[in-house]
Formats: structure tokens, C-alpha cells, sequence
């Protein structure tokens, strides 16, 4: 594939190791914000490759493993509801709530439909005229515009029965929670490749001009996320703290403005609550007030019950880099993609279901 | 997040575009690149293009990974 | 027959049942067996050389369920012959006779069926079997997806010949007989809501000749199994967790072809995972391995077969892969069912 197989070379990964081996072996702490990155790594089993002093994260780049229950007892009580189709994409299916899943919701009666793209939702509505067709809005800039393409292409075409339930998170809050926190000494951030494509390199700007953190703006290709590391070293060896765009071929310094429009005219910020890390002003993209009859929140009057937290389960300290998932005394135990308890473990991009995919129980 | 692949575009018509990605060829839209054309490669996440694949950046950065491969020997032998 | 779909009266047993059975599945499968119309098919057991005092019965069972009916290289038809007939042939048994009990829908096109037939009635040629007996229930509009089919086989296995997953030891070569996820892809790209166009066909194809050509160069072959549901990951496990071994494959090796590669890679699938109908995945003893390898390449459906990896000690039950960069991951076997995804 094109544009794919060059970044995938494994001579050129050869020599971007070696690279990063010249380095001077400070221990350096990295961080990669995207459930995407955290496949990449272990899919191709790129930790084994770098020295022992680079010490990879995984943050909450998981953009199913950071909703909170609340938000998804309310999607489950929607689906239950007779008069209503709950479409979602794949990832969220099997995500545990505070009692159930969707996937459950649907063994039980509920109407739940997997779709690739808002595009199918908005044809799902279509062809049922008769029933309220509501779209679980999970995912971060990549995802949000075309939710909020959807809205606009609702609104164009006088189509009275499709709603989004906005759960949608933006990136660059939490990066700032987690410094601020303290927690993990973060060295170096691996930025989103793709949610950079549509909002450029300025969101990040202040990690590295306030807090004196690298920032690299990362491909996923295993390449591209070795190139990246070397970026990364660079930078700190040589005292720098820069935004740097390694994913050069895709990501422009001012992102894709005509991807921010839509998303900003039918979106304003709000705050939002993110599993671990509680409550983050500004990080949340909420339906406006122009748009409020397609908000599902607004529209419908569905009551989820009292949330309960999964007993035990730290996915909270995983998606904070605290704890990696070996850490965690349920991992590969009582916690397995079997029988998952947390969505860091039933998510197909969770840092625990990744390490027990590709790095084993152990 | 983001899963998105490289595909080339062969065709379009309005806001959508006819995708070609290794033979697999898909609907998708192009509301959010104005600009896209026959023939241009783009990226595709969730239905919708939502960026346009630089090919000289990427032939720069191919390049330059070729290059590397000759500064590379050199500063290790030193 | 008057009418173009299937009654519920072609499944009671009088004169619309017989017609089909003159009409559809005789002319297609007609051997002496079944022309004869008794309850049970009497058959011969060709026992030649080498097949005396040793040589076991082999039987497999497979009920098919697959939708869409038709898909890019097969249907449902070629699919049902060619599972359980690739069943057989993976415990080194030759393929012999095999039994079509079929659950059709009430409101099924004749025509349909007649397509389903053909294609059953090219497998088994091509595989040198025979349908010999078999069964018809029709149920009522929405009782099945239109069509059910399940086939039963038996088979000889000769004197001598022992393969099975459990056989597997340490030092022993992997071996896959061309590219993984055709199959899966192709009835995916056909379903409803994951339509695209894509020159991705299902592999579906009986092996019984190619292994066949393996046991008669690596006599010693140790284990044999086609990926088909939880792909060739799955399989991989099931050998090393059968014989207590660690498999050990290389991802530069596994050829995926590009149309494959980029769907799964589009809806967030790993190859790996994805089934297919007309491969396999043999181990060898080292000594024999070329041999074996030189043989599926002779065969009609084995050009790509390649050396994929090896069977180590330990750790027992694992399965790694050294991936294309050179780093190394576990393979799992596959949870739970694959869901589109975009994240």
C-alpha cells in the first residue's frame, strides 16, 4: 500500500533504532496521548527494540476508555427506550456501564446499531421515519467533525429524527491536567498524528513554552513512531522544547480549517468528565444552543439511574500513566478481555487490552 | 485515535468522492477538503476525508530516511 | 415443478419433496448410492494398498450458516463441501463420501438452490467425492437466512499416516500454504452496511489433493489444520496448546495481499484473525520441510506456500511473532467476535 509500506520499512526502522541508541541514556519518561500510538507500539513490538532508559507511557488516548459510566448507562438506557435505534461505532459495543453494556442492551430487546461512519447513521434515520435515532458522539477532533458534519447534513436536508449524544473530548485540556498534576514526570509528549491534522501544532504550544515539555506530533506507522522517539531524545539532549511535526505528509502547522468550521459552528467547548481524571474544563464539545433540537441531551428526557464504579478496577490510574497494566492486581486475572471489568481492558485501543493482545498476561 | 488509511481518489461528485485504497474502493466524503481532486491522495477516518496526503512531503521524508542510512554508518564509526 | 421458490410442501415428504429430489439434487449428485433411494447409502470402502488392518475411519461434520448466499469465489454451496471435505483431509484422511442435510426457507428461489447445488456438485467433483445421501426440511418465512446447509464426511485414513495438532515438537517448521484473509474479507465486503467494491475473492478450494502430495513427500508430517474461523492466529495457538509447544512465525513471511490488507486495515482488523477456506498450515519435521514445501507449490492452489516459522520448547502454550521491524509481540487467540471499529 502506498504511503503505508515506506513506513513500515524495516530497514529504515533499523536505522532510526540505531539512532535513538546514540543517544545519550538519560532516563527520559515519553508520552503518547493516542489509543492509536498504544497499538502501534505493541503491534509491532517496537518497546523491545528501544534502550532500556526510554521509558513509553500510555496516557488516555482512549477515547472509549476515558467516558465516564454516566455516559454510558445513558446510551444503554436510550437503546432501551421503544421508540429509539442507538447507532454507535464498533468500539464502544462491548464497554461495560455501571451494570450492563450495549451489546447487552441488545441481547435484551434494545435497538443498537454498529456503523462505520455518521454517514450510516444519517441513513439509518432516513429509513425510519417513525423512530428517534440517536448517535453515541464518542472520539476527539478526528471524530468530531464529521459528528458535526452529520448535524449540518441533518439540518440541510429537513431530517427531523437523527440526534448525536455528544460525549465528544478535545485533546490538548488533559495533556495540561496531567503535567499539572504532577504525577508522572512526563519528558516528552508523542502528539496525536491525526487529531493534529485537523487542529494544527498551536494547541500544543504551551506544553512546551510554559512547562519545557517536547512535543513531537507523531505518524502511525512504526516509522513514523520511531522517528518520532528520535525527535523526541533530540530535543532533550540538546535543551530544547519545540511542538515538532514528524507527520510532516499529513499534518500542516495550521491544521485543516475547513474540518474546524464545521466543528466549532455546531460545537462549543464544555466541561467534561473523563474517567481518571475527573472533571476538565473546556475538554468536552458540547451541542450548541443553535442546534440544541438535534441534541439528544436536550431533546430527550432519559433518566440513567445512580453510576456505580467498576470495584477494583484502576483503569483510572492506567489512563493517567501512573500504572501500567501489569501493575494492576486484576490484570490478566480477574480482568481479561474475557471478562473485561474496565473499558481499558474491552476497548480495542485500551492500554490493557493492547498489552494482553500483543505483550501477554504477564 | 484514529484509524485512517491512505487512498487515492478517483472520482468525485459533489461533496462525495469515489476512494481507491490497494483495490478496495469506497464512498466517502470530502466536505471537509474543498479543495481535493482526481487523483489526490487523502487521508479517511470514519467516513469522511479529513486531510490531504502531502506526496512531496512524503517523498522528501522517504528521502531523507535513505540519506540517513549514509550519515548514519559514518557517525558510527567514529 | 410449477412455481419459482421453495413451498412448505416441498418439505412434507410427498410429491413436491420427491420432485425436488428428481428434479434438483439427483441430476447434480447422481451416483449409484444415492439413485437407489433407500433410507441409508450403502457404500463401498476402497480399501487399496496399504490401507489393511490399520487404516481408521475418518468423519467430520460441518453445518453452514453463511451470509450473504453468494459471494466472490464461491457460495455456500462450495463452501459446505469443501469445509468438511478440508476437515478430512487435515487428519491425512482421504475424502470419500459425504452426506447434504439441507433447512431451506420457506420463499427460497428454485434457482437459488439450483446455483448452491451446482457449485456442490463442481467441489465434489473437483475434490473426488460424492454426495451419497442426504435431507431436506423446509421452515417456515424467517425460520432460516434462506438457506442451512450441513455436510457429513467420511474418509479413509491409510495405514501409517498420523497427523494431528498434538503432534508438534520442538524444532519442527511451520508451514502456510498461501495468503491469509481472502475468505473473510470477501463475505464481509458483500454484507449489508460494509459494501465496497474490492477485487478481494473468497479463497475457498479443497485441499484433499494437496495434502495428499504433502504426505507422500513428508511422510512424517506431524500436524495439519486449516485457518478457518479465528484465522491463523487461532490455529497457531491451537497447535501449541495441543502439543505443549512454542510457535514462533515471522510477520515478513505471511503474505496478505494488498486489497485484503487495506480493508482490514480500513475497519481496524488484523489479518491474522480473519478465516479462510482454502489454506493450510502445516508443521513438518525439519528433515522433511523442503520436501513438503516443494510439494504444496506443485499443487493448484499452493504457489504462494511459504516457510512462516518454527516450533521452540517454550514458553509452552505461546505463540510470538517477530514483527516486520524486527520488534516481537504475542499472538492471541482470537476473543470475542472482530467489530468494525475507528478507533
Amino acid at each position: 500500500m502506498k504511503y503505508v509500506d515506506e513506513f513500515r520499512d524495516s530497514e529504515t526502522a533499523a536505522r532510526l533504532v540505531e539512532r535513538i541508541r546514540r543517544h545519550p541514556p538519560i532516563p527520559v519518561n515519553l508520552m503518547e496521548v493516542c489509543g492509536t500510538h498504544t497499538v502501534a507500539i505493541f503491534r509491532h513490538g517496537i518497546r523491545q527494540l528501544l534502550p532500556e532508559n526510554v521509558n513509553l507511557i500510555s496516557g488516555p488516548g482512549c477515547p472509549v476508555c476515558v467516558t465516564a459510566n454516566r455516559d454510558i448507562d445513558w446510551a444503554i438506557a436510550a437503546a432501551k427506550q421503544p421508540d429509539t435505534i442507538l447507532t454507535t461505532f464498533g468500539d464502544m459495543l462491548k464497554v461495560p456501564g455501571s451494570h450492563s453494556s450495549l451489546q447487552q442492551a441488545r441481547a435484551e430487546g434494545g435497538e443498537v446499531r454498529v456503523v462505520y461512519s455518521t454517514l450510516d447513521a444519517l441513513q439509518i434515520a432516513r429509513a425510519n421515519p417513525q423512530k428517534r435515532v440517536v448517535f453515541f458522539g464518542i472520539g476527539f477532533e478526528t471524530t468530531a467533525p464529521t459528528i458535526a458534519c452529520s448535524i449540518l447534513e441533518a439540518e440541510e436536508t429537513g431530517l427531523e429524527n437523527y440526534f448525536v449524544f455528544s460525549v465528544n473530548k478535545v485533546m490538548p485540556p488533559p495533556m495540561k491536567a496531567l503535567v499539572d498534576s504532577g504525577e508522572v514526570r512526563i519528558d516528552g509528549f508523542l502528539c496525536p498524528g491525526h487529531v493534529s491534522a485537523i487542529i494544527g501544532s498551536e494547541p500544543y504550544q504551551f506544553l512546551a513554552r510554559d512547562y519545557g515539555i517536547p512535543c513531537v506530533i507523531a505518524g502511525f506507522e512504526p516509522v513514523d513512531v520511531l522517528q518520532s522517539i528520535d525527535m523526541l531524545l533530540a530535543q532533550r539532549v540538546e535543551g530544547r522544547a519545540e511542538v515538532e511535526i514528524q507527520y510532516k505528509r499529513v499534518v500542516r502547522p495550521e491544521g485543516n480549517p475547513a474540518a474546524m468550521a464545521p466543528l466549532y459552528r455546531v460545537f462549543q467547548p464544555a466541561d467534561a468528565e473523563w474517567r481518571g481524571l475527573g472533571m476538565i474544563p473546556g475538554s468536552g464539545l458540547e451541542v450548541r444552543e443553535e442546534y440544541a433540537r438535534f441534541d439528544a441531551r436536550r431533546v430527550t428526557q432519559i433518566d440513567p439511574g445512580p453510576t456505580r464504579e467498576h470495584r477494583g478496577c484502576r483503569c483510572g490510574d492506567v489512563l493517567r500513566g501512573v500504572m501500567k497494566p501489569p501493575e494492576c492486581p486484576l490484570y490478566g486475572r480477574a480482568c481479561t478481555p474475557e471478562t473485561p471489568v474496565g473499558p481499558c481492558m474491552v476497548s480495542s485501543e485500551g492500554t490493557c487490552s493492547t498489552w494482553f493482545q500483543f505483550a501477554g498476561a504477564e | 485515535m484514529c484509524l485512517a488509511v491512505p487512498a487515492r481518489i478517483t472520482e468525485i461528485h459533489g461533496n462525495k468522492a469515489t476512494v481507491d485504497m490497494a483495490g478496495v474502493v469506497r464512498e466517502t466524503s470530502v466536505k471537509m477538503l474543498p479543495g481535493a481532486e482526481v487523483g489526490d491522495y487523502v487521508i479517511i477516518h470514519a467516513g469522511y476525508a479529513i486531510e490531504k496526503l502531502d506526496e512531496e512531503e512524503a517523498a522528501r521524508t522517504v528521502e531523507m530516511f535513505k540519506m540517513m542510512d549514509s550519515l548514519g554508518a559514518e557517525e558510527s564509526k567514529n | 415443478m410449477r412455481g419459482d421458490r421453495i413451498l412448505l410442501a416441498h418439505g412434507s415428504g410427498g410429491k413436491l419433496s420427491s420432485e425436488l429430489i428428481q428434479e434438483i439434487f439427483f441430476p447434480a449428485f447422481g451416483n449409484p448410492a444415492l439413485a437407489r433411494m433407500d433410507d441409508s447409502a450403502v457404500l463401498p470402502l476402497p480399501l487399496g494398498k496399504g490401507q489393511g488392518e490399520g487404516s481408521r475411519l475418518a468423519m467430520s461434520t460441518d453445518s453452514h450458516v453463511v451470509k450473504p448466499l453468494f459471494f466472490g469465489g464461491g457460495d455456500i454451496g462450495r463452501l459446505a463441501v469443501c469445509g468438511t471435505v478440508n476437515d478430512l483431509a487435515m487428519v491425512g484422511a482421504t475424502p470419500l463420501y459425504l452426506a447434504a442435510g439441507f433447512i431451506l426457507e420457506e420463499g427460497l428461489l428454485l434457482a437459488d438452490l439450483r446455483r448452491v447445488v451446482a457449485s456442490m456438485k463442481e467441489a465434489a467433483a473437483e475434490a473426488s467425492v460424492s454426495v451419497v445421501t442426504g435431507d431436506t426440511k423446509v421452515v417456515e418465512q424467517g425460520g432460516a437466512d434462506w438457506l442451512y446447509v450441513t455436510t457429513t464426511g467420511v474418509g479413509i485414513v491409510s495405514d501409517g499416516v498420523n497427523v494431528s495438532g498434538s503432534n508438534a515438537r520442538a524444532g519442527d517448521v511451520v508451514l502456510l500454504s498461501g495468503s491469509i484473509g481472502d475468505h473473510g474479507i470477501a463475505v464481509l465486503s458483500r454484507r449489508e452496511g460494509l459494501e465496497f467494491g474490492s477485487p478481494v475473492t473468497s479463497d475457498v478450494a479443497p485441499l484433499n489433493h494437496m495434502v495428499a502430495a504433502m504426505l507422500k513427500a513428508a511422510p512424517h508430517l506431524r500436524a495439519l489444520r486449516d485457518p478457518t474461523r479465528g484465522g491463523l492466529a487461532t490455529t497457531l495457538n491451537e497447535f501449541a496448546a495441543q502439543s505443549g509447544v512454542s510457535i514462533q512465525i515471522e510477520e515478513a513471511q505471511i503474505l496478505v495481499r494488498p486489497a485484503v490488507q487495506a480493508a482490514c486495515e480500513m475497519l481496524g482488523y488484523d489479518p491474522l484473525y480473519v478465516a479462510n477456506e482454502g489454506k493450510l498450515v502445516a508443521i513438518a519435521p525439519e528433515e522433511e520441510a523442503e520436501a513438503a514445501l516443494s510439494a504444496i507449490r506443485r499443487t493448484r492452489y499452493g504457489e504462494d506456500a511459504r516457510i512462516i516459522g518454527r516450533v521452540l520448547p517454550s514458553p509452552t502454550g505461546r505463540v510470538l511473532m517477530k514483527t516486520r521491524i524486527g520488534g516481537t509481540r504475542i499472538v492471541q487467540m482470537l476473543m470475542g467476535e472482530m467489530l468494525p471499529r475507528i478507533c
